[in-house]
């Protein structure tokens, strides 16, 4: 490695997230959300500063592999980390209003009307002994109490019909197990858009189904988010989806998020080697004859708080300082950042 | 390190690693639970106190002292005498010998045969599972304390035959829990992989079905001494369990229920002692249940 | 290879295999339904060959693999390994089926719980009494370090390994009886990218060391088109389409192959491409009706597809790729 020489050229920032100077406001604003969970063995630091915006009617995609955090940021959101864990500090703004200091009342009519969640499991998620319709029908009477139950009965099952369930008169008195898993997903979906939520956190969506199942998911989840106006968190580990239905991106690594950007541009040009070397280990694009590239090493332990990046024992571009310091986020292009050194010079 | 030169000792360390690593983990797990540890010292002292009775009681436990009979507890006698004048001390110290017995050797004749009938009867299923499982109806049929004295009537009074009424009245429902366990595990991941590598089922019933239901067994043993102690204490005190003048908690208790009134501490003591027992034993269990849990290791 | 008769090089030769399970009901537990989980499936698999086979749950790609390996009961047909017929009695393995292995898609309910690696791994071996007790540690050993494993992880039990590392305990576990045909029932979906990648090479690494032969059972389609040299396509039961991976993927004749491939989501296609959606769920395999499997959901069923069930046939003459489709030729996709 060659000494580091001072640079002539000024060195970009790293973004500064406390002023906002965009021109129009995100609709969900996380800053520096720290969460970690007390366990026996220790505390796990499970979130170090997490920074991320999603922009209003717009989907913006979470990958990251297992143990990532990606879940754990969807469920700060909402404020869904049950004990041991904690929320240790950060600013999560929706819609103009902080909800890390809520009243857990008013957190409460946020959850499902204004912020609704769909899980990986549909099947898991919705109560195995009442009739979907009627599961649809109550999550409209909790946050309408105006609704007759009648009104709100005929209100899910045209929600019912417009996610694509064939004859669903019928369908809404069926209970959860006599559904595929498909049609679940589709009521799950039902259930979460009946409130017109301003943002839908999708958890792994389509990882239970079966690729043609997941392409219709994919399909009505476009277009009901369109047609709705509502922005959409989308949680995945399939870059695939990501690709499919996503505007922008965040990659997460460890805790905290390494690249954001537009779909196309973090996919087809990643600037911070975690992304790069994520992609590279796809199978889609090698060839059968070379080996698939693996990243080397394995994910760090989450039992230390961070110091250092925590992607630089398996990065081929580490320097000395990547142990010492942690990297700001920097501007790799436009509306595109990554967390590394190597692009404290910008673009 | 390539596999040539893996010696003996090399080994050897290997394994005592291994088994200082699973220790470790169950003495994080048995300490994170302040119940476990109390009624782990409960059931520790009372084995203790068995091994060290002699050494330990006052008196003999047989000896009467008629013009001492139903002394409250005093520096003497420190829980008092009963009605043929005997310590009440002595006995309870001596007789905590007899429930230990009882309860082990119960749990080691009922434990084997719940776990054979189970496993045969989960595993085999079919006529096997038919006729195991009609039998142990028949016993479940019945609640287990007038099974165990009806069996004990049919013996002769005495303690033996009392410890085989109660094992017999035991067995079916350990054989029922381990059943439940084989069925669950018989179909999963592990046991077909086995089967792939060429197992037979006798192998597969022995090797792979019997670990995992044993800490299952284990823990509901453990949490049926109680059960096992009240059942030959209440033989005991209808006499069909240990015989005059043998110092068994129940028979103590059976005693002194004339003098309940004026001298409590005849029935009362003995009493308390089969309370703190079995209620060690419930304690132990509940934590054994946590550290046998081979998925309570992986946090 | 033109047809799916007796081929004398084939290590596994798989004739109209069918494996039927009965739904029992009612209180003389009479036969209700039949699911029709795998309902004639030929196919044959060379030496050292790595075939893919796809569909998704319940197209009965998983069944067909447990039945080849005595998990699961064959109703009819006729298996060659070897040029010897299989029998499976009872579901217990017949003896040279110990030549042929499986590996689960669950890294985390295949391994024995409460068994050291070393236990785990060796099992194979004690139970074809292969080796003694004393030599198992370092057979084990042996094994091990081909899978990337080592001294340290002997005497460990499986809670204290990751699923990737799992994985290579089940692999392991397979390979030390040395077996000429491994199946891969979706050995990796339940891993992470980065560690699926590592895994992949492992297993490719492995094939060519030993000329090993896979039957390499996914969902994820860009895994087995990596993975294998030729590919077969599933539904409700059927094989539908099989032929040279390349093949099938740049040039696909059954329509299910077509939207299958249609639906899979890929970094490179983007926001909103042009695709084939398939409306409907699968059907189920319970009683399915006569004809064509995929007359249901297909966008050109004619009354002939739901008469008649369609058979493999060769694309073209001396093509490899082989259709179940009436209008194969029709299907200009």
């Amino acid at each position: 490695m060659t000494e580091t020489v001072p640079s002539l050229i000024p060195k970009s920032e790293p973004i500064d997230y406390s002023s906002t100077n965009n021109e129009s406001q995100p609709l969900l604003t996380i800053r520096d959300l720290r969460v970690h969970f007390y366990t026996l063995r220790g505390t796990v630091y499970a979130l170090e500063g997490v920074n991320l915006d999603v922009q209003k009617e717009e989907t913006m995609g979470i990958v990251g592999e297992t143990g990532c955090g990606k879940s754990i940021t969807a469920r700060a959101v909402l404020r869904l980390i049950d004990p041991p864990g904690k929320i240790v500090s950060g600013t999560v703004e929706f819609d103009g209003q902080e909800l890390l200091n809520l009243h857990p009342k008013e957190m409460r009519r946020i959850r499902g009307k204004r912020i609704s969640m769909i899980m990986q499991e549909p099947r898991m998620s919705l109560n195995p002994v009442i009739r979907v319709g009627n599961q649809v029908a109550e999550t409209l009477l909790i946050h309408e109490s105006d609704l007759s139950p009648s009104a709100a009965r005929k209100k899910a099952e045209e929600m019912l019909q417009s996610v694509g369930i064939p004859d669903a008169g019928k369908m809404s008195k069926r209970y959860p197990h006599e559904l595929s898993g498909g049609m679940a997903q589709r009521v799950m979906i039902a259930m979460m858009l009946v409130t017109r939520p301003k943002l839908l956190i999708a958890d792994e969506p389509t990882s239970a189904l079966d690729v043609t199942i997941q392409a219709q998911i994919i399909d009505l989840m476009n277009d009901l988010v369109h047609e709705l106006q509502s922005s959409v968190m989308m949680i995945s580990h399939d870059l695939g989806v990501v690709a499919e239905t996503c505007d922008r991106v965040a990659v997460m690594y460890a805790g905290s998020v390494v690249e954001q950007g537009r779909v196309e541009d973090v996919l087809h040009n990643p600037r911070h080697p975690y992304t790069k070397g994520l992609l590279r280990t796809l199978p889609d694009n090698a060839s059968e004859n070379e080996d698939l590239y693996s990243i080397k090493g394995n994910v760090p332990s989450l039992f230390m708080p961070q110091q250092q990046c925590r992607f630089a024992p398996r990065c081929e571009f580490s320097q000395e300082r990547c142990f010492q310091e942690i990297p700001g986020s920097y501007q790799v292009g436009n509306n595109h950042s990554a967390a590394c050194f190597l692009h404290e010079n910008g673009i | 390190m390539t596999a040539q030169n893996l010696t003996t000792v090399e080994v050897r360390m290997l394994r005592a690693e291994s088994r200082k690593r699973a220790l470790q983990d169950s003495w994080t797990l048995w300490k994170r639970n302040p119940v476990t540890i109390a009624g782990t010292l409960i059931i520790l002292s009372l084995i203790l106190i068995a091994m060290v009775a002699p050494w330990l009681a006052t008196h003999d436990p047989f000896d009467q002292i008629l013009a001492d009979r139903l002394f409250p507890p005093s520096l003497d006698y420190w829980f008092g005498t009963d009605n043929l004048g005997r310590d009440i001390y002595s006995r309870v110290i001596h007789g905590s010998r007899l429930t230990l017995m009882i309860a082990f050797v119960v749990a080691l004749i009922s434990g084997p045969i719940g776990l054979v009938v189970g496993v045969l009867s989960g595993y085999l299923g079919g006529m096997v599972d038919e006729v195991l499982m009609r039998l142990s109806d028949i016993f479940l049929a019945f609640p287990k304390l007038i099974l165990a004295i009806a069996f004990a009537a049919a013996l002769e009074p005495g303690l033996t035959n009392a410890i085989i009424a109660i094992s017999i009245a035991n067995w079916p429902s350990y054989a029922r829990l381990v059943r439940a366990e084989t069925l669950a595990v018989r179909n999963s991941d592990y046991i077909d992989a086995v089967r792939i590598l060429g197992a037979g089922h006798l192998r597969i019933m022995i090797y792979h079905l019997t670990p995992m239901c044993l800490s299952t067994l284990i823990v509901r043993v453990s949490l049926d001494m109680g059960t096992i102690i009240l059942i030959a204490a209440g033989l005991g005190f209808l006499g069909l369990g240990a015989q005059p003048p043998a110092p068994e908690w129940g028979l103590m208790v059976s005693d002194g229920r004339n003098y309940l009134v004026d001298q409590w501490w005849v029935s009362t003591i003995p009493g308390i002692a089969i309370l703190v027992v079995v209620l060690g034993f419930n304690l132990v269990g509940d934590g054994l249940r946590d550290i046998l849990d081979p998925h309570q290791r992986q946090s | 290879m033109s047809s799916v008769d007796s081929n004398p090089s084939s290590l596994l030769e798989v004739k109209d295999l069918h494996v039927y399970f009965p739904i029992r009901g009612g209180v003389m537990r009479r036969q209700l339904h039949t699911v029709k989980a795998v309902s004639g499936v030929s196919l044959n698999l060379a030496q050292g060959e790595v075939l893919g086979l796809v569909g998704e749950s319940g197209c009965g790609k998983t069944t067909l693999g447990r039945a080849l390996v005595g998990l699961a009961p064959m109703t009819s047909g006729r298996v060659f390994f070897n040029a010897k017929e299989l029998h499976h009695k009872n579901g217990k393995s017949s003896n040279h089926a110990m030549k042929m292995q499986l590996i689960f898609q669950d890294p985390y309910s295949s391994l024995h719980p409460r068994k050291q690696v070393r236990d785990l791994v060796g099992e194979g071996l004690l139970i074809n009494g292969l080796a003694r007790v004393e030599e198992l540690d370092e057979k084990v050993l042996d094994i091990l370090e081909k899978v990337g494993l080592g001294v340290d992880h002997l005497y460990r039990y499986p809670h204290e390994f990751s699923g990737g590392q799992r994985q290579r305990i089940s692999l392991a576990r397979a390979l030390i009886l040395k077996p000429e045909l491994i199946i891969l029932d979706e050995p990796t979906s339940a891993l992470d990218v980065s560690v699926q990648a590592q895994i992949l090479n492992m297993l490719k690494g492995l094939q060519k060391e030993y000329n090993l032969t896979y039957l390499f059972i996914s969902h994820d389609l860009s895994v087995v088109r990596y993975m294998s040299r030729r590919i077969g396509v599933m539904y409700l039961g059927n094989l539908v389409e099989i032929g040279p991976t390349r093949s099938v993927f740049e040039n696909p004749k059954h329509p299910y192959t077509h939207s299958l491939l249609s639906a899979l989501p890929s970094i490179k296609k983007g926001k909103r491409k042009e695709r084939m959606i398939l409306k409907g769920d699968p059907p189920t395999p319970i009683d399915p009706p006569p004809g064509c499997p995929f007359a249901d959901r297909c966008s050109n069923t004619q009354e002939k597809c739901r008469i008649e069930k369609p058979v493999l046939e060769p694309l073209k003459k001396e093509s490899s790729q082989l259709v179940a489709c009436f209008f194969q030729n029709e299907n200009v996709l």
